[in-house]
């Protein structure tokens, strides 16, 4: 099992070692482009309370990017190596479990999104941001690179075509771009808008990230949504493989 | 080693299997030859678990196929009609990943990969990414790879489409050569040569149906020995004879230019459909 694990994630390694370079100058172009905008153009004389905008905003960067980069590394490479390479038909029918199959392809987007995070603390602090990392901002980080890369897994899946793919990301992973909190706080929707934004995951990957960040608490709501949406979405991405034809 | 008992398939509006019935004996190469859209690639995805049936059982080596079922994908390789190998990887790499998936210890794994590779020619192109080689090249890589866990039962989805004479005649030597060590090969094609020369038992397959099963020879016997083709205007109309005198007499009463020829599985295909393999 975990033999069978290393062999899926192996395969995305290789495939990541070969495409490094422009891996790792795709990954820094939208973290730059938002700390430039957001926490150097617009928010260089803003004071949020005590807090700068720039740290304010770093935490909500850093899980928009998480998103991103898990999002797409499982949804990108499983919808062509499902629907176009068929690439996905070696593995469905090798003797691994649906389990191996579905976690490798997990910790693959994990890994993705932990590095561009990585680059963004780095940048961050190239700004002259001021961020309190502890194992808690980790597991923030990790539980949220998960849960979108399960997510990613789970579109890849069950997506008849490239356009549904792209399709399933303006309607899902647009709008939570924009609305959850990653620039401004949530508290300032009307209650109803509010409501329907604390039910989705990002804006409690922001919510967590900026507490541990600013050290305003412990945002333990957060966590356990996190874990519970990381847990329902691996669930479900188990179901559609098992399931995929 | 392969039972399939009232197999059948359905998507939306199509019946793309439809009540098959058919088993593989251990040792035999043996051909499914249909038009396209016979269903032929449908019935090797279920054998594969990479589509489930609607209804009926297939068995291999005596077990119920399914996903989770892991022995049997262990004792089969695959060659599927699509090139599904990974074309940013070379082709020892693709190699690497099947041995890896099949967990061959690392030793034997090096040993088998060069070696196969040397079998289906590729050496030289081993460090090559896929995505430069040709059909042929990546055809042989597939059949390679089907081999790296010493299957005892190859399934081969249209291993030579769209290939070069040349080239089709290597891969029937290959599989021929697989065939002498005792490995049993279950393989799909629309060629009726390729069904005629190296199978040495064929099903025929039309609209998701099994119509006709047995030897070549077996087969051809149903229709005639022989078969005298007249022009018609734009068509050519097949006359079917039991024996040599019968062609001939038929043939001498005819004015225009004829040809006679012994039958083929075509001909058994024209009969049993009223329709060509190619239309
Ligand atoms: N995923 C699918 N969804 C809907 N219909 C399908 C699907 N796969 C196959 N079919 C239909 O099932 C029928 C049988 O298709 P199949 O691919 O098994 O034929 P085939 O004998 O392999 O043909 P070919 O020689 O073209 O490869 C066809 O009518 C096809 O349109
Ligand atoms: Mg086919």
């Amino acid at each position: 099992m975990i033999t069978d694990t290393y062999t899926v994630f192996w395969r995305e390694m290789v495939l990541l070692r070969k495409k490094f370079k422009s891996f790792f100058a795709g990954s820094m172009v939208s973290p730059l482009l938002y700390l430039l905008s957001f926490g150097w153009g617009l928010g260089r004389n803003i004071q949020f309370g005590t807090t700068s905008y720039l740290d304010f905003v770093v935490p909500g960067i850093i899980a928009l990017s998480a998103m991103n980069a898990s999002y797409n590394a499982t949804g990108a490479s499983l919808n062509v190596s499902r629907l176009y390479y068929k690439t996905l038909e070696e593995f469905l029918a090798a003797p691994i479990s649906v389990c191996s199959l579905v976690l490798g392809n997990i910790f693959s987007g994990c890994f993705r999104g932990l590095f561009s995070s990585v680059i963004i603390i780095i940048f961050s602090y190239l700004f002259g941001a001021h961020l309190h990392l502890n194992i808690w901002f980790f597991v923030s980080l990790l539980l949220t690179c998960f849960l979108f890369a399960a997510l990613g897994l789970v579109a890849a899946m069950v997506v008849n075509s490239h356009e549904d793919m792209s399709r399933f990301a303006t309607f899902v992973i647009l709008p939570m771009t924009f609305l959850c909190g990653t620039f401004f706080r949530v508290e300032k929707y009307p209650p109803l808008v509010a409501a329907l934004v604390q039910a989705l995951p990002l804006t409690h990957s922001a919510v967590s990230l900026r507490a541990i960040a600013l050290n305003t608490g412990f945002p333990l709501v957060s966590l356990l949504v996190l874990a519970a949406y990381a847990a329902v979405l691996f669930a479900l991405g188990l179901w559609v493989t098992y399931r995929v034809e | 080693m392969i039972e399939i008992s009232g197999l059948c398939k359905y998507y939306k509006e199509v019946k793309a299997v439809d009540h098959l019935d058919m088993t593989v004996q251990e040792g035999e190469i043996f051909g499914l030859l249909g038009p396209n859209g016979a269903g032929k690639t449908t019935t090797m995805r279920i054998l594969t678990t990479l589509a489930r049936p609607t209804a009926g059982k297939v068995y291999i080596n005596g077990r119920e196929v399914s996903r989770r079922e892991r022995r049997i994908k262990n004792e089969i390789g695959v060659v599927s009609q699509t090139e599904n190998l990974d074309v940013e990887m070379t082709a020892r790499e693709n190699m690497e990943l099947h041995g890896r998936l099949f967990k061959i210890p690392v030793q034997e794994r090096r040993e088998q990969i060069e070696k196969l590779l040397a079998f289906v020619d590729l050496t030289e192109r081993a460090d090559t990414a896929v995505g430069r080689f040709s059909g042929g090249m990546k055809r042989r890589l597939m059949i390679a790879r089907a081999l790296l866990h010493s299957p005892r039962l190859i399934l081969m989805d249209e291993p030579t489409v769209g290939l070069d004479p040349q080239v089709r005649r290597r891969i029937w030597d290959l599989i021929r050569s697989l065939n002498s060590e005792r490995i049993t090969v279950l393989l799909t094609t629309h060629y009726i040569e390729e069904a005629e020369l190296l199978c040495h038992r064929v099903g025929i397959m039309n609209k998701g149906k099994l119509i006709a099963l047995g030897t070549p020879d077996e087969l051809k016997k149903k229709v005639g020995k022989f078969v005298v083709e007249v022009p018609n205007h734009n068509e050519t109309e097949y006359h079917v004879c039991e024996e040599r005198g019968e062609a001939l007499r038929y043939a001498s009463a005819m004015q225009k230019d004829i040809v006679i020829r012994e039958s083929n599985l075509e001909d058994v295909f024209i009969e049993l459909t009223g329709r060509k393999v190619g239309d």
